[in-house]
């Protein structure tokens, strides 16, 4: 039997657990950089006025570090430069798909059922590898197909569509690899997301070294994340750069392999944590298990609220000087209030987008309640002397005071980056406020989540769906036009557009009045159901 | 003496299921009680419905005293649980759920608790992930029997475990029934494990409780093998009421008889004179099987409850 017999059966079983998600997130990425073109088409619509965005963009220290370097100003450069993030994001997607695949079913057990069939040694981490490679060449072809119908030229946008998916390519390998190191997936998707951290940051140091001419430019050849983008699509195409993710993928995939043949189906490579024998005094609660549970999420999440508020607040000024540039744009908000307007609209976009994020983790935190019962770890507990409100409230105070802190602190560090940026340190509580006015909207979240864990368990998932339709009308609801019914169904429509708006308390007390009573419902549908329902 | 269980008439569905239809339950306070019954026979429903982590349909039940569903909170502290299928945290070790576990339930004996990971060679350093199924379930048997409680309601607990391992829990379920009379209901698919252990047996089919008693009245109940070597031709025992599978061989026979008609064969026998005489009681195994043969005999074990 070859160590690869079975892989075809493996891609099948792959497919048809992913067959919801997978062309989600490959249609979703290909086609997010082709909203670019038209917006840019209307708001530059010379050669002039682009160049003069271009050479704004490009001499700005917080683009340059969220999107990488601008070399041109034509068109395609611009979509491309603009879509600079995305790389990222299907670098991400892509190492945490292949270690669902691989660890996760180790981990499991299932991998073990499997691996007694007709199935050959390295078949699942091949098949695991295909589907993913596979799924970011589609990508590629998306995106492609799309720019190229969008009247860029065509080469380029193979190039473009190349980059993201050449990303994606070297990020399943790093995953593939981190999926031999470790026993629990968890380590592994900490690994592999830290390597990813560390290009994004070579790739940031390096191109900003470059925009002012220093000498640590080279940095971004090290990174994966650089490479993609030193395609230079629409811009001379270098071909010859595709080599390079090409080699670093093989390479990896092979290193995955060789490690996998060293190791037991189940095993790590790295030597297992051992914990103590005895608990900690403190550890004689729900609340301190729940603490134990969540800290690394809290921790995570705040980290990352940290950082997008910085690159938030550091990209806040150059709005406004964007201004200075363009005269469509000058015009436009010259009514609405002028520059300070403008810097004004732009924080209060993107604390709407902080706080949709803050929803998903009140979601994620309370989507944990329902993993303890299905997981059957629930049981344990509650035939103790625990009560069922007791052990739900220890992990609903994630749900609720989590995203609080991390809304705090998001919006706490744009306001000082801002404020420091331009030595106006009156905007710190103008911007804290702004990301705090999101919670009543993300408590309505969380609480609509409670409500199904509590009322409809089978249904929990539904509670994305819930946040995916308000993200939805968020971003395109006014571009569509559609009814003011509509769009109030989203909680966020009633959060007041700080800094700068007239805020109404009215609203706000009754959303966290819904919130309170959605709470309430759940917990008491909660205590009135069978428990564990599968 | 009162019953630390009693459950009678308990109706559960889940959705067009129905996982229990009826069943009843007494386990009486002191005792180790069997609990027998084939997958999805309703066992685990059951123990769950008097954790009062599912409420029923119908019927009612009882347990320490209480309703395991209203009073569930102040019961858990007299009583621990060991389910069937244990799942750990998978970033907390072994000793930290066994703490975590017996403080929640209102503090556990720490000389105990160390007495027994130590008998169970159970290394409790271990990560939650780290666990095979039979580690995992040590897990759970030591923060339930190191608790200081009077009812241990254990669900299939030695399914993961070696035959040594099995031996421990053996032993230290006997000392736990001598040394605190903690009553002890034990649900089983091993059946020599049951025999060993229990003072009373339930067995239940399709929701629905089959048999009840001690070992003894439920042998009563069926039938005994008897082979025996005779001084003279064989008499003729194919007519007598209570006798089947009848095989003659010479000065030899071979046969099962009902319990209850076993006085009027054995004086057929002795008429003839009896050289040598075996007879074996039927093991729990010969009893549980009868029931599970086949779907055709399914009115079978409910006429013999009604007899009992």
């Amino acid at each position: 039997m070859s160590t690869l017999t079975g892989t075809w059966t493996l891609l099948r079983l792959i497919l048809r657990r992913d067959r919801l998600l997978m062309p989600l997130w490959v249609v979703f990425l290909g086609l997010v950089p082709l909203a670019y073109a038209p917006s840019f088409r209307d708001l530059f619509p010379t050669d002039a006025a682009r160049a003069q965005y271009a050479a704004a963009g490009a001499n700005n220290a917080g683009f340059v570090a969220l999107y990488g370097r601008l070399d041109g100003s034509s068109l395609g450069e611009l979509v491309a430069w603009r879509a600079g993030f995305v790389p990222v994001m299907i670098a991400l997607i892509s190492l945490l798909v292949v270690i669902r695949h691989t660890r996760v079913e180790e981990e499991t057990g299932r991998r073990e059922l499997v691996g007694s069939t007709v199935v050959g040694r390295h078949a699942g981490l091949a098949a695991a590898l295909i589907a993913t490679l596979a799924a970011n060449l589609l990508v590629a072809v998306v995106l492609a197909l799309g720019t190229s119908g969008e009247g860029l030229p065509v080469a380029g946008s193979w190039a473009f569509g190349l980059e993201f998916a050449a990303a994606g390519w070297a990020f399943a390998g790093v995953g593939a690899v981190a999926a031999q190191l470790t026993r629990g997936a968890g380590g592994a998707r900490g690994i592999a997301i830290g390597v990813l951290g560390a290009a994004y940051v070579l790739r940031v140091v390096g191109d900003l070294s470059g925009m002012g001419g220093g000498g640590l430019s080279w940095l971004t050849w090290l990174s994966p994340i650089g490479w993609a983008q030193r395609l230079h699509p629409y811009s001379g195409d270098q071909w010859w750069v595709l080599a390079l993710p090409a080699a670093c993928t093989s390479a990896l995939a092979v290193l995955a392999v060789a490690l996998s043949g060293r190791r037991d189906v189940g095993g790590g490579l790295l030597p297992e944590r051992t914990g103590p024998a005895t608990a900690a005094p403190s550890l004689r609660s729900p609340s301190a298990l729940a603490w134990r549970l969540h800290r690394g999420l809290l921790a995570g999440w705040i980290a990352g609220f940290l950082a997008l508020g910085v690159v938030f607040g550091g990209v806040a000024k150059s709005t406004g000087d964007l201004l200075d540039e363009n005269p469509n744009l000058q015009q436009v908000f010259a009514r609405l209030g002028g520059k300070a307007a403008i810097v004004d609209s732009y924080f209060a976009a993107v604390m709407g987008i902080l706080g949709l994020v803050a929803a998903g983790y009140a979601i994620q935190a309370t989507m944990r309640l329902r993993a303890e019962e299905t997981s059957l770890r629930a049981e344990p507990l509650l035939t103790t002397g625990v009560g069922r409100l007791r052990w739900a409230g220890s992990h609903l105070v994630f749900s609720v005071l989590g995203p609080a802190l991390a809304l705090a602190v998001g919006g706490l560090a744009a306001g000082l980056t801002h404020g420091l940026n331009t030595g106006d340190l009156g905007q710190v509580p103008r911007v804290w406020a702004a990301a705090l006015a999101q919670l009543p909207a993300v408590w309505v979240l969380a609480a609509v989540a409670v409500a199904l864990v509590g009322l409809v368990p089978r249904l929990a998932p539904a509670a994305w769906g819930a946040l995916a339709a308000c993200l939805l009308l968020g971003l395109v609801g006014a571009a569509l036009q559609l009814s003011h019914w509509l769009l109030d169904v989203s909680p966020f429509t009633h959060i007041p557009r700080l800094p700068g708006g007239t805020v109404r308390t009215a609203p706000l007390l009754w959303l966290v009045a819904l919130a309170v009573a959605l709470g309430v419902a759940g917990l008491v549908g909660l205590r009135r159901r069978d428990i564990p329902v599968g | 003496m009162t019953d630390a269980i009693s459950v009678t008439g308990l109706v559960k569905t889940f959705g067009s299921t129905r996982a229990l239809d009826g069943l009843d339950l007494t386990v009486r306070t002191g005792e180790v009680h069997g609990f027998l019954g084939p997958n999805g026979a309703g066992k685990t429903t059951t123990i769950r419905i008097l954790l009062g982590l599912v409420r029923a349909d119908a019927g009612s039940a009882r347990l320490l005293g209480g309703d395991p569903w209203a009073d569930a909170t102040t019961l858990h502290r007299r009583l621990a649980y060991v389910p069937g299928d244990v799942t750990l945290w998978p970033n907390l070790s072994g000793g930290e759920v066994i703490d975590l576990l017996g403080r929640a339930r209102g503090g556990l004996n720490r000389r105990r608790r160390d007495e027994l990971i130590e008998r169970f060679d159970l290394d409790p350093t271990k990560k939650g992930r780290a666990y095979s199924k039979g580690n995992r379930q040590k897990v759970a048997l030591v923060a339930a029997l190191a608790s200081d409680v009077d009812l241990l309601l254990l669900d299939e607990p030695t399914s993961g475990l070696d035959p040594l391992m099995e031996n421990v829990f053996r032993e230290i379920v006997r000392e736990e029934q001598a040394r605190a009379g903690r009553t002890v209901l034990l649900s089983s698919h091993i059946l020599s494990e049951v025999e060993a252990l229990c003072d009373r047996v339930t067995i239940v089919r399709d929701g629905r409780t089959v048999e009840t008693g001690t070992l003894a009245e439920l042998r009563h109940l069926t039938r005994t093998s008897i082979e025996a070597d005779l001084a003279g031709a064989a008499p003729d025992l194919a007519d007598l009421p209570g006798v089947y599978d009848l095989r003659v061989d010479d000065g030899r026979v071979r046969f099962d008889v009902d319990t209850g008609a076993l006085d009027v064969v054995l004086r057929e026998l002795a008429s003839v004179g009896v050289r040598g005489l075996t007879s074996r009681p039927p093991t729990l195994e010969e009893l549980f099987l009868r029931h599970y043969e086949g779907a055709g005999t399914a009115g079978r074990g409910a006429t013999e409850v009604a007899a009992s």
